[in-house]
C-alpha cells in the first residue's frame, strides 16, 4: 500500500527529522521502563513504592532535548522519566530497584533518591517540594562560579502549593538565577484533583507574582514542551533569570502502584487517555514523511529488548552486604 | 603566632574571613547579615561583607526553606554555604532542608553526593527574649545522622571549630550560644584549626567528672572553683562536639574519678546529657561509684520573666549541690 505524505502546514514548534525521533525513541524507551517495573511490581520482585512516570513522558523528554549534559536537575517522587531522559543507565536503575549493591545508590536509596551528579541529575526526592530550592541552589552555583549552566526543578501540582515553591520562586527572581521551574501539572496531587487543592487553578498565572515569565503548555505535545523550554533555558544562560513552565499532563497509571484509583473519573481518563504523547508524536513522524510506522515499531521493539535485559541485569546483580548499612553516611 | 585578647563574636568574624580568603567556593547566605548597615544580629557577619561584599556574603529574604534549601543545591554543586539560622529555634521552619535533604542525600545516592554545609545558629538563654528565641536544641540534631554537631564554649574555640566546621565535607550544625559572643578570651592570631570530636579538659580534677558545653562549660567551672573550696577536685570536661563525640575522653575520665555529673542548659528529657549517661552507664558501669546525675533545664520551655529565666537555667550553686549530693 503506498503511504502519502499528508500535506500539513509546519507549526512553529515543528523540529527536525532526527530531533524528533530521537525525542520519540526517549519517550518509548521511559514507556518501556516503566512498564516494565510496574510488572516487576506486580510480580512480587521489587521491594518498596513505586510511582509511575508512565503518560508525562512528553514532559522530560521535551525539557531534557533542550538541555546540555551538564545543567542540573532535580526531580520528584516520580523520577524515572527524567532520570532516563538525562542520559540515566536504565541498568543501574534497574539494579537499584531491586535494591542491588550494583545499583545508582548501591540500594541506599531506592527509587525516589536516585542521583548521577556527572550526569547533572542531583536526585530523585521523596519529599514533594523539597527539590524546588535545590535547584535554586544549584543555578546559584552556576551564577557565583560564573558559569554558565542551567538548573530545571521539575514538580507537580500539589508541589506548587508548598512553601518550598513560594520561597524558592522568590529567591530565584530576586537574584535573576539561571533556573527554570518545570511544573507537570497532571491534575492529580496524590488522590486529590487540583480543583480540591487550589482556589485558583493556574499555576503559570502565579509566576507574575513573582515577576517572572509564566507559560502553560500542552504538556503532551513534546515538540511544544521543547519550544517552550528551549525558550527558558536561553533566558536563564542569558543571565535574565528564571521562567515558570507549566505543562498540562496526565498520568495514565496510579499515584503509586496498588494506588487503587478511587478518585479517578473514568471520562476523564479515557479522554487523556487519546491524548497519550507518545502515539501523538508516532503519528506526526509517519505524517512528516520522517520515518515510517514500520520504524516506529522497531524502535519499540528495541527499547522493550532493553528494558527487559535491564531488568534481568538488575535482578542479577549482588545485594548490598550488611556493613553497608553504615557506609556513606558521612563523607571523609 | 601568639594570642589576642577579643570576643567571640570577633574570633567568629576572623574564622569566618580565614576561610573565606582560603576557599573562594565558601559563601555566607542569611537574614541581615549586613542588614543595610547594622552588620548582623550579632555582628558576626560585618567584616566578612566590608572584605568581600555582597556576592558572597548574601543577605536573603525571611525565607529559611530556602536559604538552607538553595544551600543543600549549591553544596551538591560545588560551593561551600556558611548560612546563618538567626535563632537555633527557626530551624523549625526548615527542618526537612536539615533533615531529611541535607543529612540525607549522602547516604541515599550512595555516596555520589557531598554537602559541605554549616548552618550557624545562635542557641540559648539568658537575654529574656522568651520560649521561641531562647532554646538549646542540639539534642535534635545529634539525633540526626548525617550531621555533625558543633557546639563551642569560648572565642578561642569559636574561632578554631568553626574553621574546622567550613574545612568539613558534611553538614555541620554550628551553635553559638548568645552569651558567648560578647564573651572575652584569648585567641590565638593567624591562622587555627581545630578538630572536630575531641573534647578538651577545661579545669583537670581528681574528685568528680564534670560533662558538659557551651555556656555551661562556664557554670561548670564557677561550680569547680566553689568546690575546690569544699575540698572536692572537680574535672570539667568541655565536649565542643556532640557528633563526632569524644567517647574516649568522657571514659578515660570517669576511669580516673569514678564520678559523673552532666550539665547542660537544653531541657531534661531526652536531651543530649542522656546519650552520655546511657554511653558511661554500659561502657563505664565499673568505674562508677555513684549514679550518674544530670543538671540541666526543667521539662518546659524557657520562660520570659528574668526572675523565671534565672531559676529555669541550672546554676554554679545547683551544679555544686549536684556533685555534693553522690556520696
Amino acid at each position: 500500500m503506498k503511504t502519502e505524505t499528508k500535506a500539513r502546514k509546519a507549526a512553529p514548534t515543528d523540529v527536525d527529522k532526527s530531533r524528533l525521533v530521537e525525542m520519540y525513541t526517549m519517550m518509548v524507551r521511559i514507556r518501556e521502563f516503566e512498564e516494565r517495573m510496574s510488572d516487576l511490581f506486580l510480580a512480587g520482585k521489587l521491594p518498596g513504592f513505586l510511582h509511575p512516570y508512565i503518560g508525562e513522558e512528553a514532559v522530560a523528554v521535551g525539557v531534557m532535548t533542550a538541555l546540555r549534559v551538564d545543567d542540573y536537575i532535580t526531580s520528584t517522587h516520580r523520577g524515572h522519566g527524567h532520570l532516563l531522559a538525562k542520559g540515566g543507565d536504565a541498568g543501574k536503575m534497574m539494579a537499584e530497584l531491586y535494591g542491588k549493591a550494583t545499583g545508582y545508590c548501591h540500594g541506599k536509596g531506592g527509587s525516589m533518591h536516585i542521583a548521577d551528579p556527572d550526569l547533572g541529575i542531583l536526585g530523585a526526592n521523596g519529599i514533594v517540594g523539597a527539590g524546588i530550592p535545590l535547584a535554586v541552589g544549584a543555578a546559584l552555583a552556576s551564577q557565583y562560579k560564573h558559569e554558565d549552566t542551567v538548573a530545571v526543578s521539575f514538580f507537580g501540582d500539589g508541589a506548587s502549593n508548598r512553601g518550598t515553591f513560594h520561597e524558592a520562586l522568590n529567591l530565584a527572581a530576586l537574584w535573576s538565577l539561571p533556573v527554570v521551574f518545570v511544573c507537570e501539572n497532571n491534575l492529580y496531587g496524590e488522590w486529590t484533583c487540583q480543583e480540591q487543592a487550589m482556589k485558583l487553578c493556574d499555576i503559570a498565572g502565579r509566576a507574575t507574582g513573582y515577576g517572572i515569565p509564566g507559560a502553560a503548555v500542552d504538556g503532551n505535545d513534546v515538540e511544544a514542551v521543547f519550544a517552550a523550554a528551549s525558550e527558558a533555558v536561553a533566558r536563564a544562560r542569558a543571565g535574565d533569570g528564571p521562567t515558570l513552565i507549566e505543562c498540562l499532563t496526565w498520568r495514565h497509571g496510579p499515584h503509586d502502584i496498588g494506588d487503587p484509583m478511587r478518585y479517578r473519573d473514568q471520562a476523564e481518563h479515557e479522554a487523556w487517555l487519546e491524548k497519550d504523547p507518545i502515539p501523538r508524536c508516532g503519528r506526526e513522524i509517519v505524517d512528516r514523511g520522517y520515518a515510517t510506522q514500520s520504524d516506529l515499531d522497531r524502535i519499540v521493539a528495541a527499547a522493550r529488548a532493553e528494558m527487559a535485559e535491564a531488568a534481568e541485569l538488575g535482578e542479577a546483580g549482588a545485594p548490598p552486604s550488611e556493613e553497608d548499612v553504615l557506609t556513606d553516611v558521612y563523607s571523609g | 603566632m601568639g594570642t589576642k585578647t577579643m570576643t567571640a563574636t570577633q574570633a567568629l568574624s576572623d574564622a569566618l574571613i580565614q576561610e573565606m580568603d582560603r576557599d573562594p567556593m565558601v559563601y555566607l547566605a542569611g537574614e541581615d547579615l549586613w542588614g543595610g548597615g547594622n552588620g548582623g544580629v550579632f555582628g558576626v557577619t560585618e567584616a566578612a561583607y566590608k572584605r568581600f561584599g555582597p556576592e558572597r556574603v548574601k543577605d536573603t529574604p525571611i525565607s529559611e526553606t530556602a536559604i538552607l534549601g538553595s544551600a543543600v543545591g549549591a553544596a551538591m554543586a560545588g560551593l561551600r554555604p556558611v548560612v546563618e539560622i538567626m535563632f537555633v529555634d527557626f530551624i523549625g521552619v526548615c527542618f526537612d532542608e536539615l533533615m531529611n535533604q541535607a543529612a540525607k542525600l549522602r547516604y541515599m545516592t550512595g555516596g555520589k553526593v557531598r554537602i559541605p554545609l554549616v548552618v550557624r545558629a545562635c542557641d540559648g538563654a539568658g537575654f529574656s527574649a522568651a520560649a521561641q528565641h531562647s532554646q538549646s536544641l542540639e539534642a535534635l540534631f545529634a539525633h540526626i545522622p548525617g550531621l555533625k554537631t558543633v557546639i563551642p564554649s569560648t572565642p578561642a574555640d569559636a574561632k578554631g571549630l568553626l574553621a574546622a566546621a567550613i574545612r568539613d565535607d558534611n553538614p555541620v550544625v554550628f551553635l553559638e550560644h548568645k552569651t558567648l559572643y560578647a564573651m572575652e578570651g584569648e585567641v590565638p592570631e593567624g591562622e587555627y584549626v581545630l578538630p572536630l570530636g575531641k573534647a578538651e579538659i577545661k579545669r583537670p580534677g581528681t574528685d568528680v567528672t564534670i560533662v558538659t558545653w557551651s555556656a555551661m562549660v562556664h557554670r561548670a567551672l564557677a561550680a569547680a572553683e566553689q568546690l575546690a573550696g569544699e575540698g572536692v577536685a572537680a574535672e570539667v570536661i568541655d565536649l565542643r562536639s556532640l557528633v563526632p563525640l569524644d567517647r574516649k575522653a568522657i571514659l578515660e575520665s570517669v576511669a580516673k574519678t569514678h564520678r559523673l555529673v552532666i550539665v547542660h542548659e537544653a531541657v531534661g528529657t531526652a536531651g543530649f546529657g542522656a546519650e552520655v549517661a546511657a554511653l558511661v552507664a554500659h561502657e563505664g558501669f565499673d568505674l562508677l561509684d555513684a549514679p550518674i546525675c544530670r543538671v540541666t533545664a526543667p521539662d518546659s520551655p524557657v520562660p520570659f520573666s528574668p526572675v523565671l529565666e534565672g531559676a529555669y537555667i541550672p546554676s554554679a550553686e545547683k551544679i555544686r549541690d549536684a556533685v555534693m549530693s553522690l556520696n
